[in-house]
């Protein structure tokens, strides 16, 4: 990585931390976490259930949240405020600051994810009294849903290298309730005929699949994740990250910053 | 320029060794014989409207060259095209038309980006972070050595006036000190040529003479200042050249002299009395109390004083008028003013 795009990336990573809003949505999520425990223990038999299912949908909503609502003013507010003006007059080229600004979110949502774990793994061990081997799968069902957070922010960075915050936030989360509803779409392909399915066909491969990144309910029944929906999930991510950033980055390289 | 002009030859009589031990603010760092700035024929068209986009031409074809070492004011009044023209040498817009080298290289040339400085119209910085941390932001992106950055970090608040304040949040900082802590981040890698949109603008007087101060300073260490601004008794007072735009288009560019020469050559002559004769009616005469003032031309000042005591009135002065910038400028900006093609023509030979 070079290091420009390491110091554009520190400081959206700093300006996120020093952000208070963050404070409060990651306050409001663990509030939500000890809740479940609340929840949990009126739930005779199904407390680890409600737990694990509580917990994560917080982890994922939030995290959701943060990424579109930081992700969208990315590019957008630098534009606004003029701040890039000075960072694009150095030697840094367009797409590094896109790579900086993306990698310095990430890595902001990945220490939120890893808070907010913690917390979903104390309110578990104060329900269970110990930790069971399967509670390892939670990890895995993190791991998913911070590869969520990263689409989602590639998504708001996309949007915001072109549009304005409000529409940059509308079409994110658009897309990210459609994502979450991918699998239902998959299921209209095979039902639909003509110009509708040549359409839905090409709504599914445009649209993230969200919907298989979420793997909370198995995992809350204690079911175990195979290895191989490990690595496809991660190609997937990965391969729509790149596309989806490459986008933001072709936009942005030839926009005039008016 | 005659400054530029000694620095070069100073520079090329320095012995090789010199270029080893030299501060880094030394003239033999400066290759004077590349222009620090060359624009030929630069223009921008904006495509505006949602549906049925229509073109709008911020910038007409703009040619002039920048040499190195000058303090270089870019003129104009609002909407006229100085910010368009800055935006496109810094590569945040791109030109519709024309081309332009800083330091002999191209616009996106990193090598060159690496030698400028710029401050843009009232900056705005990341409000979150100290002095001390933008600029070592700033410093880390411009490829500052890390060893070296925090001293010149330090060197460059002091140089500015900001030591003190190293460690306040630029949310806390008043206009006057964020367009000083603007500068600071223009020349904390020590740029060969540092762009300044409207520096003074916004300022209070003291704030402004500060940022006057901080130009010549540039200068001293063998800069290149390419400023734009509307005030333009600043621009009188630290330019050695000047370039008016006036709607996108090019209206003049020279040495302030060498631009007022054409308006000069005129006297104001005044006498007592409340009558002109009729000789002189198609002069500019203003009765003012029990005087008469006319501007006239100062080669018709003798005939103009025989006149007036054949017609038995009495003479008071005789004053040149002194044309200022001012004057050139209002003179440029008037709608039935030609272009400065010519101007261009001049710039570029």
């Amino acid at each position: 990585m070079s290091s420009r795009i390491f110091h554009i990336a520190a400081n959206t990573f700093r300006e996120a931390v020093r952000d208070r809003v963050l404070y409060n949505l990651i306050a409001f999520a663990l509030l939500l976490t000890g809740a479940a425990i609340l929840v949990g223990q009126i739930s005779i038999q199904i407390e680890r259930l409600v737990v694990i299912n509580l917990g994560l949908t917080a982890v994922a909503l939030f995290g959701v949240v943060i990424a579109i609502f930081i992700g969208i003013g990315l590019v957008s507010k630098e534009i606004e405020k003029r701040t890039l003006y000075t960072v694009l007059s150095r030697p840094v080229a367009r797409w590094e600051f896109i790579a900086g600004k993306f990698v310095g979110l990430s890595g902001t949502l990945v220490v939120n994810a890893s808070c907010m774990a913690v917390g979903v793994f104390a309110a578990l061990l104060y329900v269970s009294r110990q930790l069971h081997g399967s509670d390892a799968w939670v990890l895995v069902a993190i791991y998913f849903i911070v590869l969520q957070f990263l689409i989602t922010t590639a998504l708001a960075l996309f949007f915001s290298s072109f549009s304005s915050p409000l529409l940059s936030a509308v079409f994110t989360f658009c897309l990210f309730i459609a994502g979450s509803f991918a699998e239902d779409l998959r299921g209209f392909v095979g039902l639909s005929h003509g110009l509708q399915h040549w359409m839905a066909v090409i709504a599914v491969y445009a649209i993230p699949n969200f919907s298989a990144l979420n793997i909370i309910n198995p995992v809350a029944h204690g079911n175990g994740v195979s290895g191989q929906l490990v690595f496809w999930n991660t190609a997937y991510a990965l391969v729509y990250i790149v596309a989806v950033l490459s986008g933001a980055i072709v936009i942005f390289e030839y926009r005039n910053l008016k | 320029m005659q400054t530029s002009k000694l620095l070069n030859v100073l520079a090329c009589h320095l012995p090789a060794e010199t270029f080893v031990t030299l501060p880094p603010y030394s003239v033999a760092r400066y290759n004077f014989s590349v222009p620090a700035i060359e624009i030929l024929g630069l223009e921008k068209v904006y495509h505006v409207g949602f549906w049925r986009k229509r073109p709008k031409r911020a910038l007409h074809p703009l040619s002039f060259v920048v040499e190195q070492g000058e303090i270089f004011g870019f003129l104009g009044p609002n909407g006229a095209g100085k910010t368009t023209t800055l935006k496109m040498l810094m590569g945040l817009v791109f030109p519709t038309g024309g081309s332009a080298k800083i330091l002999g290289m191209d616009l996106d040339d990193p090598r060159m980006k690496a030698q400028i400085g710029f401050l843009p119209e009232q900056p705005y910085f990341y409000d979150y972070l100290t002095a001390h941390e933008l600029l070592r932001y700033y410093g880390q992106l411009s490829g500052v050595n890390s060893k070296q950055l925090t001293a010149r970090v330090d060197t460059v608040l002091e140089h500015v006036g900001l030591k003190d304040s190293a460690g306040v949040q630029l949310r806390k900082f008043s206009k006057g000190m964020l367009q000083r802590a603007g500068i600071a981040q223009a020349i904390l890698h020590d740029p060969k040529v540092v762009f300044l949109d409207e520096p003074m603008s916004g300022l209070d007087p003291m704030g402004r003479r500060e940022v006057r101060v901080l130009i010549e300073q540039l200068k001293n260490e063998g800069k290149t200042v390419f400023f734009s601004t509307h005030i333009l008794s600043d621009a009188e007072a630290l330019c050695d050249r000047v370039a008016i735009l006036n709607q996108g288009r090019l209206r003049g560019v020279g040495a302030v002299e060498e631009l007022t020469a054409g308006l000069r050559g005129q006297v104001e002559i005044v006498w007592a009395g409340t009558s002109v004769p009729p000789s002189l009616r198609s002069a500019t005469c203003r009765i003012a109390g029990d005087t008469v003032r006319a501007v006239v031309p100062s080669d018709q000042q003798d005939n103009i004083i025989e006149t007036l005591r054949r017609e038995k009135l009495r003479l008071i002065s005789v004053t040149p008028v002194r044309v200022s910038l001012e004057d050139y400028f209002m003179a440029q900006l008037s709608p039935d003013q030609p272009s400065a093609a010519a101007a261009n023509g001049k710039a570029a030979q």
